[in-house]
């Protein structure tokens, strides 16, 4: 058993007093490293219990927006197609890791779910992290099929299509980021859902149209959503010669609205978790 | 061991947080070392409200808390370290398999991947749960995945368990397990247990003691007898009616300013001579033709909440 500490209990100076029994020893917490691992592999579990129709869903709706686009964009390289398949690809991460990840954190706090984490010494980060995560993982098959179907569409190039290794995780990470701040600073459950259905919708509308046929406020807006830089990242790698310092700079971007999203989303974790 | 003073926690209730409720009005509690102690009380006497705050989810208004020698109002992060809780949600296990709820529970009390999966084969064995094992909790009745939940809260040796409601919807097999593995934890290995419970019968059968909580207050507490010794002069008459009572019937209109009354059912708290009268009165002539049944049973805890002053609304006995 594993109830002997490994650290030393430090003892404060009124509990240390002569008459006092001296404290128990506490039981050793859960690192950040193992934590992050078991949470991420107990939410990838349940991938198949509850999620596998809201992927499929997912990814349908990429293919279907595609398929539409496609009457009216032509194929070939050209912007407005690149903005297409990129601008769906990502949406699906926009779906399951803004939109999905919202919706079950904003369920979990509603119905006193935090409580079996809040009651298990496990660092916060910990537990969006793994969240975060998985959610970032169920969409790669999604995101995959998206692209390449999409490439082969509207007739672009699949050699640089590997670029989804760093695109997701790093969109993934800054729109999981957003939906777990969402869902856990979300008032009620319901209002979660929405800001959740609201970001994925505002990721499908001003990423899929190429933006410079958007109006200049609009074209504000889509640079102020994370999940364009995604989109702007990977539409640059169909160039048969990308210019991959512009896609390292919008992947960079990606990263820095991660860590900014995901340190909100520890913090609204710890503010939810301990009322 | 387990110490709580004075502990007040105020909620804000009604539109614009108005009206205040105060679901903790001073509560004094000492549990000893080994002791399996009940929190006995009907829906919303404050019981949840008072665990949460033991097990650091709550910050009470006032008041302190001591576990093992540590300040958990201060300190509220070394509760998860000295306390194994169940909670009444599922919410953050119901997609997971009966063993990786037990296990990552484990993983996330601080054990070693290879100590949370020993751990979790033994404790799923002794619950009886291997059968089950492989299948989400989503799937399983509100029994069995209540028992999932205990299994989970097993996993990783804590010296303090709080455990709200647990055998909520279990069929007699499975809390049979639960006490035993309870007991177990408490005989071989000195566990305290902390229990919650609006179960009169669980209460008298597997306490040690046990402390009665109304409307925020402790109104009593004491081992079960002793609690019961309150009311041992007193037996419990139940009539059912089949239709309306014979209130034409002298002695039955005076039993009815005794009873407390719930459509139909009658119940009288009773010394055993009155009792007696009472039985006789009701089995013979028209007040038996009345009659649909009758039971005459010695006092519970029931009863004795009743005759603290309990509102008596949302015990179960069963």
């Amino acid at each position: 058993m594993s109830a002997v500490p490994e650290t030393v209990v430090r003892y404060d100076r009124d509990e240390a007093a002569p008459e006092r029994p001296q404290p128990a020893p506490l039981a050793p917490g859960a690192r950040l490293l193992p934590a992050l691992a078991a949470v991420y592999r107990a939410q990838l579990s349940r991938a198949r219990v509850a999620r596998m129709p809201l992927l499929f869903v997912a990814t349908f709706q990429s293919v279907g927006i595609m398929v539409m686009m496609r009457g009216v964009v032509d194929a070939g390289d050209g912007e407005a197609a690149r903005s297409v398949v990129a601008g769906s690809s990502v949406l699906v991460v926009a779906f399951v890791a803004l939109n999905l990840l919202a919706q079950y954190f904003g369920v979990l706090r509603a119905s006193g779910g935090l409580d079996h984490y809040a009651t298990l010494p496990v660092p916060p980060a910990a537990v969006v992290l793994g969240a975060a995560a998985a959610y970032a993982s169920f969409t790669v098959p999604g995101t995959v099929v998206t692209a390449a179907t999409g490439s082969l569409l509207f007739g672009l190039s699949l050699s640089h299509l590997w670029v989804l290794v760093a695109v997701i995780p790093l969109a993934g990470a800054a729109l999981a980021g957003l939906g777990a701040a969402l869902g856990l600073l979300a008032p009620r459950q319901e209002l979660a859902t929405l800001f959740g259905q609201l970001g994925m919708s505002a990721a499908l509308l001003l990423g899929v149209l190429p933006a410079s046929n958007l109006p200049e406020p609009v074209r504000w807006l889509r640079d102020l959503l994370p999940s364009s830089y995604g989109v702007d990242a990977f539409a640059r790698t169909f160039d048969s010669h990308p210019d991959w310092a512009v896609v390292l700079v919008d992947l960079g971007v990606c990263a820095a609205v991660g860590v900014v999203s995901l340190t909100l989303a520890t913090w609204a974790y710890r503010r939810a978790a301990s009322r | 061991m387990c110490t709580v003073r004075d502990l007040v926690k105020t909620y804000s209730e009604g539109r614009g947080g108005t009206s205040l409720v105060r679901a903790n009005d001073g509560i004094d509690l000492e549990v000893r070392r080994g002791e399996i102690f009940g929190i006995l009380g009907p829906n919303g006497a404050g019981k949840s409200t008072l665990v949460r705050q033991l097990t650091g989810l709550l910050r009470p208004d006032a008041g302190s808390v001591e576990v093992l020698g540590h300040d958990l109002v201060r300190h509220p992060e070394r509760a998860s370290r000295l306390i194994g809780y169940l909670g009444q949600q599922s919410t953050a296990l119901d997609d997971l398999t009966v063993a990786l709820a037990a296990e990552t529970t484990g993983r996330l009390r601080g054990l070693r991947a290879r100590d949370a999966r020993a751990e979790r084969d033994q404790i799923l064995a002794e619950l009886g749960l291997e059968d089950l094992a492989g299948r989400p909790l989503r799937t399983l009745s509100g029994g069995q995945r209540r028992l999932a939940c205990v299994a989970a809260t097993l996993v990783g040796e804590r010296p303090v368990l709080v455990l709200d409601e647990p055998t909520t919807g279990m069929d007699p097999v499975a809390r049979r397990a639960v006490w035993s593995a309870v007991d177990r934890r408490r005989a071989e290995r000195g566990a305290t247990v902390l229990l919650v419970t609006h179960n009169v019968i669980e209460a008298e059968s597997v306490l040690d003691r046990v402390a009665v909580i109304d409307r925020g207050r402790v109104i009593a507490c004491d081992t079960p007898a002793g609690l019961k010794s309150l009311v041992d002069q007193e037996v419990r008459v139940d009539l059912v009616w089949r239709d309306e009572p014979p209130r034409q019937v002298p002695e039955i209109a005076a039993m009815e300013e005794q009873a407390v009354c719930s459509g139909r059912h009658w119940t009288l708290r009773l010394p055993p001579d009155r009792a007696r009268a009472v039985v006789a009165a009701v089995t013979g002539g028209p007040a038996f033709a009345a009659l649909d049944d009758f039971t005459l049973t010695t006092p519970s805890l029931e009863d004795v909440y009743l005759r603290l002053g309990g509102r008596g609304e949302g015990l179960v006995r069963q």
